[in-house]
């Protein structure tokens, strides 16, 4: 068994080598297809990041009350709506501090607010949901409940970015299964070639009672070590492209709805496990399909 | 060694083995004879394995190979060897790689290789070969490295299909003679051919096919056909 194995690690090193063409051009397509693989992934990880970030910020109704309400009106109010469904918190938030955080975020230009000779701002009532669905529904009651003057909530604008992001992440898994399915048909075309070139080869082998798995053994891992080899390249190719995007983008341009890119160490970790896996198990299934009809004799 | 109750083979429509029975015992020397298309290839490929019968039942060592999985088909190869008219060598690889290939397919140690693939090639007379590549050798000489490797592993059986077809009439002799060399060590030799002057010179059991029928079977017999 053990004898078999360094065997079949020693004859696939010489097989890769022998048909440097083949090996080759497998390398250079499965590589090729795991970076366009690396990168929708990209691009699925930070849509989807960036998805998750825009419903963390937009899972808030604020609902602004009329100036004649009190604190008690407001708790009052505040009560009712809180037996809605997907109601996770309710905070008050007195004009006052509204103000605050006002001055807050604009930052170093807060003294043009020194000008309003008073607060123009109402109170309200900051709507935590623990969903996003039945957001709506909330909002509605909220604007027909008497003391509330208006109430915001980016709906459709949320629901917008989500079916966009729906959107690139199923083109990006229909994209993800046809690059798979290409590379497999390359590489066990490729390996058939090699195969067959080999044919005379087999054929002697089994005369002399090679089991299946003797001929087998080196090219499954011939296959193996083809998809390893090209996970490298990939992923070291795509963490460079990634490092440089992220460098360049990271802090600036695209804050979209304050979201960063995700971190590249982190993006990197998982690619590696995400070629690596595939990049062997293409070899190996590629392999596996083009040796099938050669080993009937 | 091998025994064919009631064998039949067809081919889409023709008949190429019909109805055969027959005994090889162990240690025999048998030739088979028969004008072409007889069936010849085809009995000794049922031997190897490489066709099933359509019906009968045939043993090779014993064993009932007639329904053999094919898992098991390595095992039953290696119980024998084989050696053709074409020789079917691999050419990248030296005359000693090309029989210490036979041995690494059954596992043996690196030891036993380096032991044994020597000795056989002396055997077959050609020891001064080892490093040459087989195309760099004569016809006769690529034989005997087939015959060598047929034997490396020491097989019951070794069954050849018109080992000495492609061969002038003294290089085929010489390789006549190694063949009985073999069977004379208790191996059991079948042999396809179509030489006359070889099956009536060795004296040897002859079995005549013709149209997948055996049309005779002697002991000490001769190649009975005007070719
Ligand atoms: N793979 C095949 N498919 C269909 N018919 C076949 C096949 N192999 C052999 N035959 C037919 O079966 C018959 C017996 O063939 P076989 O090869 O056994 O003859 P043979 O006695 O070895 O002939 P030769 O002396 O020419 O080698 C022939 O009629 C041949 O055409
Ligand atoms: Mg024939």
């Amino acid at each position: 068994m053990f004898r078999g194995l360094i065997h079949s690690i020693k004859e696939a090193f010489f097989q890769i080598f022998r048909n440097k063409v083949m090996s080759f051009v497998s390398i250079l397509s499965i590589s090729a297809m795991l970076m366009i693989l690396g990168v929708f992934f990209f691009l699925t990880v930070n849509v989807n990041n960036m998805t998750e970030n825009i419903k963390g910020e937009f899972d808030t109704i604020e609902v602004f009350l009329e100036d004649y309400t009190t604190k008690a009106d407001a708790q009052e109010i505040a009560r009712t709506l809180s037996t809605l469904g997907e109601v996770e918190s309710i905070e008050y938030v007195d004009r006052d501090q509204a103000m605050e955080e006002f001055r807050e975020r604009w930052g170093d230009k807060a003294y043009l607010l020194d000008t309003l000779s008073d607060n123009p701002l109402p109170n309200s009532l900051r709507i935590k949901l623990s969903g996003l669905e039945g957001g709506s529904l909330v909002a509605e009651v909220a604007k027909t409940t008497i003391g509330v003057e208006d109430v915001r909530y980016y709906q459709n604008e949320v629901n917008k970015v989500l079916s966009i992001s729906e959107a690139i992440q199923k083109v990006t898994f229909v994209m993800i299964l046809f690059l798979i399915v290409v590379s497999i048909v390359v590489v066990s075309s490729t390996i058939k070639l090699a195969v067959m070139s080999r044919e005379a080869e087999i054929n002697i082998m089994k005369y002399v009672g090679a089991t299946n798995w003797f001929v087998r053994g080196p090219m499954l891992i011939e296959g193996m070590l083809i998809g390893a080899i090209s996970a490298g390249i990939a992923l070291g190719a795509i963490s460079y492209a990634y490092m440089r995007v992220s460098e360049f983008f990271g802090d600036e341009a695209l804050k979209l709805f304050s979201s960063n890119l995700v971190e590249a160490d982190f993006m990197i970790t998982n690619l590696a496990w995400i070629f690596m896996a595939l990049g062997i198990s293409i070899g190996a299934v590629g392999s596996i399909i083009s040796m099938r009809r050669f080993l009937k004799v | 060694m091998i025994r064919f109750e009631n064998v039949t083979k067809r081919y889409d429509d023709i008949t190429a083995i019909d109805g055969v029975s027959v005994d090889i015992a162990d240690g025999d020397f048998v030739f088979l004879v028969g004008p072409s298309g007889a069936g010849k290839s085809t009995f000794i490929k049922l031997i190897s394995k490489e066709l099933s019968p359509d019906s009968g039942r045939i043993f090779v060592g014993g064993q009932d190979i007639t329904r053999l999985s094919r898992r098991r088909i390595p095992e039953l190869r290696r119980q024998m060897g084989m050696v053709f008219q074409d020789f079917r060598l691999l050419p990248g690889k030296t005359v000693y790689q090309n029989v210490a290939f036979a041995m690494e397919v059954v596992h043996s140690t690196r030891r036993t290789i380096k032991r044994t693939v020597p000795q056989v090639l002396s055997i077959m007379g050609i020891a001064d070969k080892a490093d040459q590549l087989p195309q760099t050798l004569s016809q006769g000489e690529q034989q005997r490295v087939a015959i060598a490797r047929a034997v490396v592993n020491n097989p019951k059986l070794l069954i050849a299909d018109e080992p000495t077809g492609n061969l002038d009439p003294d290089t085929a002799w010489e390789i006549m003679k190694l063949l009985s060399q073999i069977n004379r060590r208790g191996t059991t030799v079948v042999m396809v051919t179509h030489a006359k002057d070889i099956v009536d010179r060795m004296g040897r059991r002859v079995i005549a096919i013709d149209g997948g029928h055996i049309v005779r079977d002697s002991q000490e017999g001769e190649y009975g056909y005007d070719v």
